[in-house]
């Protein structure tokens, strides 16, 4: 089926994730396959263990057990090389906007011209064109999220990570970063995203994995998990969810 | 930010190091507080500089070090005032040969209170007898320099050992000739000094000399090339130029003729 | 009193009208110590970052040493370098002692532990911000040196600035190895340390308050800095 559709990226696939700390459990996904084209929402109250599989998805945990494996191969440097993350506080380097942009694109190995050129693409994608000489760590938290996103973008990844990146905004910067995903959604880049944040689940998600106790209680499509929730804890976290 | 830093600190080294590498011919001489302190050689290096182009670099510690200097190499002349340590240091193979350059004396100064009663006196050992006797307060060197050792040997002569006192009324600086005067102005202290450091001395405060012309406080000096074949860098042609203008006519003049107000500092002798 | 007012206004009205010989100790003294600096910011900048980011074992162990060298008395090190440089010492051939060269290894040796120790912290410090998103980035830990060395440039300025507060402000050491030789190794402190002992306290002090005005010059950069550095790092934090 890939074969057919080159341009989509290939599956993530978990097998037995495990990790416990103090003899507390703190993750244990038995299955998980990602590789359906849209935005993957992953849901699920504080201490669910969202952010902690979104790191093992990501490389940056090693699990106590289990295995991630991007289109059947083992997490390495290739395989994190085609991801990307934007974490929930943004870490901007200190340095300029364009500079910010620039190191990933150095590393990259562009030559001047076309580094140049990709910051100007980056920086109209975020709208902060008139933002480039400004020092990073004076933008407002909008402003600096974008900018995250968009270095994250710079390497070109085939998944995007993004660990509640709207947690800290106002509904306006919130927005706009919303914009900014599923623009890279349908441009190919496949979007593995954590919120508690229902509403913004509704607006991105096309499929939904629903945590509660660092385990996988639901996943499906968004549609699905969200007005006919299956399991208790779903409806539960729906439920609170909508009054808050 | 790096790469920078040390294209900077190269070529800065390089404009530091200058002076070290310059081409022109330079000696290290190891000597005195006394004769540094005292002007003499601000005063009577210029000659020598003009007259060879050989700059002469002097290191003013005590005498007790500027032998242990030259005796590590650091250093291509000794110009001292211990008669016994520089002829110890001659006979030990470290120096070449040992010429009389000067004298001066030593003084003893005092507070005019003058506790013990020692003004006018022109007999140091009898001076030092009153003075341990009163227990009145005396500032010691106490740093083996060559002014130190002097002082020891005149109490061994009274038979006294200060050093049994030693935090009480006898106190040892460990520093040198300045700084102990500066001691002995500041607590009203007897101490023994040279007269070329005291003739130059700004801050006397209520001190005044007390004690002079016994001839047990003669001071003489001497200088002595280190011997190259103990250590092969002793630049030793220029350091006898150095010693031959300081014990030749020039030399001998140009210590002669450095006076402050009116006196005469030091008495050149060479033979 | 009186008379010692005078000779003081004399001796700052010496300074200050541009006496050569004065302004050739100061500018020395300034030559040596930022050369000492800079060479010492190359050395114990990127050993700093790396205590910071590196994991050996003995590492606890060596920023402890770090820690204390910072304290180390000046003379000490002096007596040190003095016998490694003088003639009879494994480094005499190369004909160091007494000469400008000599004071600015024995300041290095002073200010290489500040430097060191100053950079981990501000790097260490740093490294925890900014570690999870260098590595999603793939940078890896030897690579994040540099990184975070530029990163933290305001702070390890600061750095540089109490390195040399100490190194131009030290006597100790410089006197034993330099020898406080007339135009060659004759600097501020070395200067007021022999002024003093001449009882010349009036010219010692005038040398003294120039110091002290570097010393502050220096200080206000050091504060204006670290303020400016609060105050980028203040926002999201």
């Amino acid at each position: 089926m890939r074969d057919l559709l080159p341009e989509m990226p290939s599956a993530l696939d978990v097998k037995d994730l495990h990790i416990s700390r103090k003899g507390k459990v703190l993750l244990d996904v038995c299955s998980l396959s990602l590789d359906g084209p849209g935005p993957t929402l992953i849901l699920g109250p504080n201490g669910s263990g969202k952010s902690l599989l979104l790191r093992c998805l990501h490389g940056l945990i090693s699990p106590d057990r289990g295995e991630v494996t991007q289109d059947g191969l083992p997490l390495g440097a290739e395989q994190k090389a085609n991801q990307a993350m934007v974490f929930q506080n943004p870490v901007l380097l200190r340095r300029s906007v364009s500079a910010n942009l620039d190191f990933v694109l150095k590393r990259q190995g562009l030559n001047r011209i076309l580094r140049k050129q990709r910051i100007t693409e980056l920086l109209a994608e975020g709208g902060l064109e008139d933002k480039a000489r400004q020092s990073a760590r004076s933008l407002s938290g909008g402003e600096a999220q974008r900018l995250a996103i968009l270095r994250a973008l710079a390497s070109e990844p085939e998944t995007l990570f993004l660990d509640e990146p709207t947690s800290a905004l106002d509904p306006g910067a919130t927005q706009m970063i919303e914009r900014m995903v599923l623009r890279a959604s349908s441009r190919g880049v496949r979007i593995v995203m954590v919120t508690h944040d229902i509403g913004q689940a509704r607006r991105l998600a096309a499929d939904i994995v629903m945590m509660q106790g660092g385990q996988i209680v639901e996943h499906g499509a968004a549609k699905k998990v969200l007005d006919a929730p299956e399991s208790d804890a779903s409806r539960r976290y729906l439920a609170g969810g909508l009054v808050v | 930010m790096i790469r920078n830093f040390i294209r900077a600190a190269l070529i800065a080294l390089g404009v530091a190091a200058g002076p070290a590498m310059a081409e022109e011919p330079f000696i290290v001489v190891q000597s005195t507080t006394s004769t540094q302190n005292s002007g003499l050689f601000d005063y009577i290096l210029p000659w020598f500089e003009a007259e060879t182009g050989i700059d002469v670099r002097i290191v003013a510690v005590g005498t007790g070090q500027a032998i242990r200097n030259a005796i590590n190499g650091d250093g291509d002349v000794l110009l001292v005032h211990s008669k016994p340590d520089e002829e110890q240091f001659v006979a030990d193979g470290w120096g070449v040969e040992r010429f009389d350059v000067m004298y001066n004396d030593f003084i003893l100064v005092g507070p005019k209170s003058d506790p013990a009663k020692v003004k006018g006196g022109s007999d140091i050992l009898s001076a030092l007898t009153a003075i341990a006797e009163a227990e009145a307060p005396f500032a010691s060197r106490g740093d083996d320099s060559g002014t130190h050792k002097a002082e020891l040997a005149h109490w061994g002569a009274v038979d006294v050992d200060p050093t049994d006192a030693s935090g009480t009324w006898y106190r040892e600086t460990g520093s040198g000739m300045g700084a102990t005067l500066n001691v002995a102005s500041g607590m009203g202290a007897y101490t023994l000094t040279d007269r070329a450091t005291w003739l130059s001395f700004g801050n006397r405060g209520n001190l005044e000399v007390l004690v002079e012309g016994d001839p047990r406080l003669f001071n003489q000096y001497g200088v002595i090339l280190v011997n190259p074949e103990k250590h092969a860098g002793v630049r030793a042609n220029a350091a006898q130029r150095f010693i031959d203008w300081l014990v030749g006519p020039d030399g001998q003049a140009a210590i002669a003729s450095y006076v402050i107000d009116g006196e005469q500092l030091f008495f050149p002798n060479a033979k | 009193m009186q008379n010692f007012a005078a000779e003081f206004s004399h001796a700052l009205s010496l300074i200050f009208t541009g006496d050569s010989e004065l302004w050739a100790i100061v500018l020395l003294s300034l030559k040596v110590s930022v050369l000492a600096v800079l060479i010492s910011a190359v050395i114990g900048m990127p050993v700093g970052a790396a205590l910071a980011v590196a994991r050996f074992p003995g590492r606890r162990m060596m920023i402890i040493l770090m820690n204390a060298l910072m304290g180390f008395p000046p003379v000490v090190v002096g007596l040190l370098v003095y016998l490694m440089l003088s003639r009879s010492g494994p480094l005499g051939v190369l004909e160091l002692l007494y000469t400008p060269t000599a004071m600015i290894i024995a300041q290095m040796v002073l200010v290489i532990p500040i430097i060191a120790a100053l950079t981990r912290q501000v790097v260490e410090m740093l490294a925890e911000e900014y570690s999870e998103q260098l590595r999603s980035l793939g940078v890896s830990r030897l690579a994040s040196v540099p990184v975070l060395l530029w990163d933290a440039r305001l702070a390890l300025v600061t750095a540089l600035l109490a390195g040399f507060g100490r190194a131009i402000a030290e006597v100790g050491a410089v006197i034993i190895v330099g020898g406080n030789i007339n135009h060659v190794t004759r600097v501020m402190t070395t200067t007021i340390a022999l002024e003093t002992s001449k009882g010349n306290l009036a010219l010692a002090l005038a040398l003294g308050a120039i110091l002290i005005g570097i010393a502050i010059a220096v200080n206000a950069m050091v504060s204006a800095l670290a303020l400016r550095a609060e105050q980028e790092g203040l926002r999201h934090a």
